[in-house]
């Protein structure tokens, strides 16, 4: 069994100049940023990539604001703030293909080992008992989000339409789950692809 | 032994008296995915990766247990039996605290490579995360409840062939747990014998060598081969030349 997106993004080719290029985002929600150097790794692929399609969000993008009309993206880290709830709902109202990028936005991973722990207790541990001031953590102080209650998968908020396991997926397997979305094709990931961890 | 003949999938199959439907299968190149089994070992039927449809029944059998009839006709691959066997991994990762990318055994454990085989690539039920212990008090090894998942095997191998019976089963449901002796530190227990039996067949990161940090431990199963055709065949022969002895 393979998953299969339900939504396919519109087909590009490299060689037709008058093709459109795939929208492309991608997203750092509560995660540490490794799958986004995992996708920096894919080295020469990235010029075929910059062929194919236009980065319009990304971290490493200069762009304020998720645009509207995002054909792919992809969602790095788990759910773990209100600004990460915002802005995964946004996210799925203006991407037509919205993909799990990595175990964090896959499973929760390594963000969800803090829910066990109620919020408030969580940051009296980490940061209360210790020096300086920090915020309640339940409410937002304008400066830093609040935190959700827990952390969960991306899938658990927005519909996704589908997943690249993996902390972080290696390049292959990138190359292989966006190069099939980028010509309008079901994500299909072999065994070896679809590990977590 | 009488010589038994039955149906799988559309083919037939002959066996021996005895013989469980997982033997069988496996002996005609069937795979389906196992957890609680382990050759050696009594079987259980916990896990329920191995059911198989049994014609003219509404009830799927685990195949492990289940002894082979003269007449029977099994499917091991239906439809309905990938997606139960789909769920039954989604509930096991989502029971406990699988995070596989910290874990001792992340690229040798047989749950994570099950799910990638089967391609569970997410969970769809809420995960439990519940609050469990490490208990790092014995000297060599460490128990982490939040990778077990029940399988058991710890309790067979220490029992059926180590023959201490420190593990056993306590609670119930949800809230089983693994224990040591009369759930005590297992570093205070007086039957363990520190022969690491139970963390070699442990199919997780659960048990696993102090020490031993993310994706660094191995297990090897050989020395469970080694005993029982020792044991009951007085056979004594060193596999690969002598080369591979064991740990």
């Amino acid at each position: 069994m393979t998953p299969v997106p339900t939504k396919r993004a519109p087909a590009a080719k490299a060689n037709e100049p008058t093709a459109r290029k795939v929208r492309l985002a991608t997203v750092w929600l509560g995660g540490c940023s490794g799958c986004h150097m995992s996708f920096l790794d894919l080295d020469e692929k990235l010029i075929e990539l910059a062929e194919l399609a236009e980065l319009v969000y990304s971290p490493i993008a200069d762009a304020k604001e998720f645009p509207e009309n995002v054909d792919v993206t992809l969602v790095e880290g788990a759910v773990a703030n209100v600004d990460n709830l915002e802005l995964a709902l946004k996210i799925r109202e203006r991407s037509k293909v919205v993909v799990s990028f990595g175990d964090c936005a896959v499973t929760g991973n390594v963000p969800s080992m803090r829910n066990w722990l109620p919020v408030d207790d969580l940051l009296t541990q980490v940061y209360r008992e210790g020096p300086g001031s920090v915020p309640r953590g339940a409410e937002a102080d304008g400066i830093v989000p609040a935190l959700l209650p827990r952390v969960v998968p991306l899938h658990h908020v927005i519909p996704v339409d589908a997943f690249i396991p993996g902390c972080p997926p290696d390049p292959d397997r990138i190359w292989t789950a966006v190069s099939a979305l980028l010509r309008g094709e079901p994500v299909l990931l072999d065994e070896k692809m679809r590990k977590f961890g | 032994m009488a010589v038994i003949t039955l149906t799988i999938n559309d083919e037939l199959v002959s066996g021996r008296e005895g013989d469980t439907l997982l033997t069988l299968m496996r002996e005609k190149g069937i795979e389906v995915p196992t957890l609680c089994h382990l050759d050696g070992l009594s079987p259980r039927g916990g896990c329920r990766l191995c059911l198989v449809e049994v014609q003219g029944s509404n009830r799927l059998v685990p195949a492990c247990i289940t002894p082979a009839q003269e007449g029977m006709s099994i499917v091991t691959h239906s439809e309905r039996l990938i997606k139960y066997r789909r769920m039954i991994l989604e509930l096991l990762f989502s029971e406990r605290n699988h995070i596989c990318a910290v874990c001792v055994m992340n690229g040798r454990c047989e749950l994570q490579a099950e799910a990638a085989a089967i391609g569970m690539d997410h969970v769809r039920y809420d995960y439990l995360t519940p609050q469990l212990p490490i208990d790092a008090s014995h000297q060599r090894f460490a128990v982490d409840h939040n990778r077990c998942i029940l399988c058991t095997r710890c309790v067979r191998v220490c029992d059926e062939v180590e023959g201490a019976h420190t593990w056993d089963v306590m609670g119930r449901g949800v809230n089983s747990r693994v224990i040591t002796d009369l759930n005590q530190p297992w570093g205070t227990s007086k039957s363990c014998t520190s022969c690491g039996k139970c963390v070699q067949v442990c199919p997780t990161g659960a048990l696993h060598l102090k020490g031993s940090t993310v994706a660094e431990m191995r297990k090897d199963r050989d020395f469970l081969r080694w005993i029982l055709d020792g044991r009951e065949k007085k056979q004594w022969i060193l596999r690969n030349g002598g080369q591979e002895s064991g740990r």
